[in-house]
């Protein structure tokens, strides 16, 4: 009954009208008004204005968290190099067992082989650089300091590859690497424990009782790489000292002799890590199953993984699309809840203020300024809704960021669409109320107790 | 005698009540001229308000016609109804109906803020009703603070804001204590001196020997019209 009352009001007021009641000096005395009414009852307001905060403050320090992490994300397997794919070795499920009955009975044998590298670059078209690496587990002296370090063994074109540069000196060269030169680069994480006062460079550092002789600092990486890249260990090791991978072999031999929760254990493994560079971005997918492929047929075991950042780089920007989806549809329901929660209110409203209507009415009121009157209400309510919510929208990830050191991201678009809907909110939800305050009979409204 | 700026010709109003048709009009005639003081009296159902909501245009006659100032308002629309109400009519009302949350000046200035007169204009006008009434230092109370006489003056200088052809009101004296009542009748005969053309529906036989002419209504017809 009272639906179709209002219908019927509202086929017969004009937009027009309803915009020549809401004219700028109109307008001004209009929300003076409208806001001197939503004062008379604060906590009521403040209390149906808290759903639309809650919404809007919610949208936009989620989107700034999730804009955050999956900007990390992205960065973090952006610096493995999208046209890359990384193999490493990893030991065997069924590990302790010795694998190889023709070597030493008591040395684990598993992992990426010199052969699957040759293999790799010679079978594979589009391959164009491949980047072996050891990865040795060691104190790294200096004088009485010590640092518990991930000696890699690698090739002169690292960086490069990995888009992980050098900070000062420089890279060993070429030249280093034929003459298993005792050299090294020296991530920057473990410089200020090895050397707190002094300038690294052309200092010497003792690692198994050999000297090496520092060229360069790597750059910091990035701070979620470290903990996203396990070992074989299962810890992560934060510091990491590069050597040419001939001076490794020299030094290390085949056979490597691990430190394992107290108790040494040996291991065969030829590579630890091999970086394989795709000549173009396209072929990545097809040289990805290939490797795949040679692996699978060379390897009984699954002794390696393989990691292509391109594939998670897709995978990442999926994961945010259905984050986006379900953050809107979450949204999208808190600010629905949140107009009903003004609707309900507004109603009750026009119920409580029918006399108020009435004399409006007798006053000479028309319809449609009743219309614009309630309409102005449910707006400012949903208005200072917004505003509030944006600001505490904008402030929650700053404090996420400084109290959990997340990174946080808040872009320019999310708050201003969060006010938008909240402010359409408002008018969609505030429409009925409306109309239905609009449609009701002076004298009926008069006579309203 | 001037013409009349109100007539009614066979004015019928009734209501349908499912079944039952009541008459609440059953076919007023009657013509109002400048400057008229009017008491509207009868025993209660006899359709005092619903001819008060008739002539103040807040309902429709059924049937007949009511001329307002030469036009024909029985046939018109919601919104010219308003504006008629709005520009031509002045309403008091037995409880006064004071929007709680404005201030005096503002209550009064409600007619012509939906004309759409400009603010500083309406102002002045309230502020020069509310001297009238005896109110200029109560301009910015809230009507609680007021007692019922005081309430009862502000809505008379609403109802004369608009300058209107015609003022109606509906047992303004019902909830007021004697000596309020006297004045807010002292204020209606002073308006009246000036010219103003006044209605008033009572129950009060002393209200009634005030105006210049009366009224009596019995089962929605005139028994009688008398001028004195
Ligand atoms: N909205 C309505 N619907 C149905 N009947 C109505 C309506 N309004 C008034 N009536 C009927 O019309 C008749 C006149 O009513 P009205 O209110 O005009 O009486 P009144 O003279 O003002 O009485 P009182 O002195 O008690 O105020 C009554 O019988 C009443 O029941
Ligand atoms: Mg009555």
């Amino acid at each position: 009954m009272g639906t179709l009352k209002a219908m019927s009001a509202s086929n017969s007021i004009p937009l027009h009208k309803l915009v020549e009641g809401l004219s700028p000096t109109r307008l001004r005395r209009t929300l003076r008004l409208g806001w001197r009414s939503l004062w008379l009852h604060r906590l009521r307001s403040l209390l149906t204005v808290l759903g639309i905060v809650f919404g809007v403050c919610s949208v936009i320090a989620m989107l700034a968290i999730g804009e955050g992490a999956s900007y990390e994300a992205q960065e973090q397997i952006k610096n493995l190099g999208s046209q890359n794919i990384i193999l490493r070795s990893t030991k065997p499920p069924e590990e302790q067992k010795p694998t190889d009955k023709g070597s030493q009975s008591s040395v684990l044998q598993y992992g990426i082989t010199y052969p699957d590298v040759h293999r790799i670059r010679s079978t594979i078209p589009g391959v164009s650089v491949v980047l072996p690496a050891r990865n040795i587990r060691e104190y790294v002296w200096h004088i009485s300091r010590r640092v518990d370090c991930e000696v890699v063994g690698t090739v002169p074109w690292y960086p490069e590859m990995r888009n992980h540069q050098v900070a000062q000196g420089r890279f060993f060269s070429d030249a280093d690497m034929q003459e298993r030169r005792s050299v090294c680069v020296l991530g920057a994480e473990m410089v200020p424990s090895l050397f707190p006062m002094e300038s690294p460079l052309g200092k010497h550092v003792r690692v198994a009782g050999n000297y090496y002789q520092v060229i360069g600092v790597m750059e910091p990486s990035s701070r979620v790489g470290k903990t996203e890249e396990p070992q074989e260990s299962g810890r992560t090791i934060l510091n990491r000292m590069f050597i040419p991978l001939e001076t490794a072999k020299l030094r290390y031999g085949e056979v490597l002799m691990r430190r394992r929760s107290g108790s040494f254990e040996a291991e065969r493994v030829q590579l630890h890590e091999v970086t394989i560079k795709v000549s173009s971005l396209e072929n990545v997918p097809g040289v990805a199953d290939a490797v795949r492929t040679v692996l699978e047929r060379n390897h009984k075991k699954k002794d390696y993984e393989i990691v292509v950042p391109l594939e998670l780089l897709k995978r990442a920007e999926r994961t945010k699309q259905i984050f986006n989806i379900v953050l809107g549809s979450i949204a999208a329901i808190s600010l629905l809840v949140g107009g009903i929660g003004i609707m309900n209110i507004m109603l009750a409203s026009v119920t409580e203020r029918t006399r108020e209507i009435g004399i409006r009415r007798a006053l000479g009121a028309r319809r449609h300024d009743i219309i614009s009157q309630f309409l102005v209400e449910t707006v400012l309510l949903s208005g200072v809704g917004g505003v509030l919510g944006v600001l505490l929208g904008i402030a929650i990830p700053f404090i996420v960021t400084y109290a959990a050191g997340m990174k946080t991201i808040v872009t320019l678009w999310a708050p201003l669409l969060a006010f938008t809907i909240s402010a359409m909110v408002g008018v969609i939800f505030g429409i009925y109320p409306a109309f239905r305050a609009a449609s009701m009979d002076p004298v009926e409204a008069l006579r309203h107790e | 005698m001037a013409d009349p700026i109100l007539q009614f010709r066979n004015v019928q109003k009734t209501y349908q009540m499912g079944e039952v048709r009541v008459h609440a009009l059953r076919g007023i005639t009657f013509d109002i001229f400048p400057g008229d003081y009017i008491s509207i009296m009868g025993p209660s159902g006899c359709g005092k308000s619903t001819l008060l909501n008739v002539l103040g245009c807040l309902d429709r006659p059924t049937s007949g016609n009511y001329l307002l100032g030469g036009e024909d308002v029985s046939g018109m629309d919601d919104d010219a109804l308003s504006a008629v109400r709005g520009s031509r009519l002045g309403f008091v009302f037995q409880s006064y109906n004071l929007i709680q949350q404005l201030t005096v000046l503002e209550n009064i200035e409600i007619p012509l803020y939906y004309q759409g007169k400009p603010e500083d204009e309406t102002r002045e006008r309230a502020r020069v009703l509310a001297t009238k009434v005896g109110l200029a230092d109560r301009l910015d109370h809230k009507p609680f603070e007021l007692s019922g006489g005081q309430q009862q003056r502000v809505a008379i200088a609403r109802a004369l804001v608009n300058d209107p052809l015609l003022i109606l009101a509906d047992e303004p004296t019902g909830n007021l204590d004697s000596v309020s009542g006297v004045e807010i009748l002292r204020l209606f005969d002073e308006l009246n001196s000036q010219g103003k053309t006044l209605i008033i529906v009572t129950h009060d036989t002393t209200v009634s020997l005030r105006a210049s002419r009366s009224i009596r209504l019995r089962d929605g017809n005139i028994e009688s019209d008398v001028r004195q």
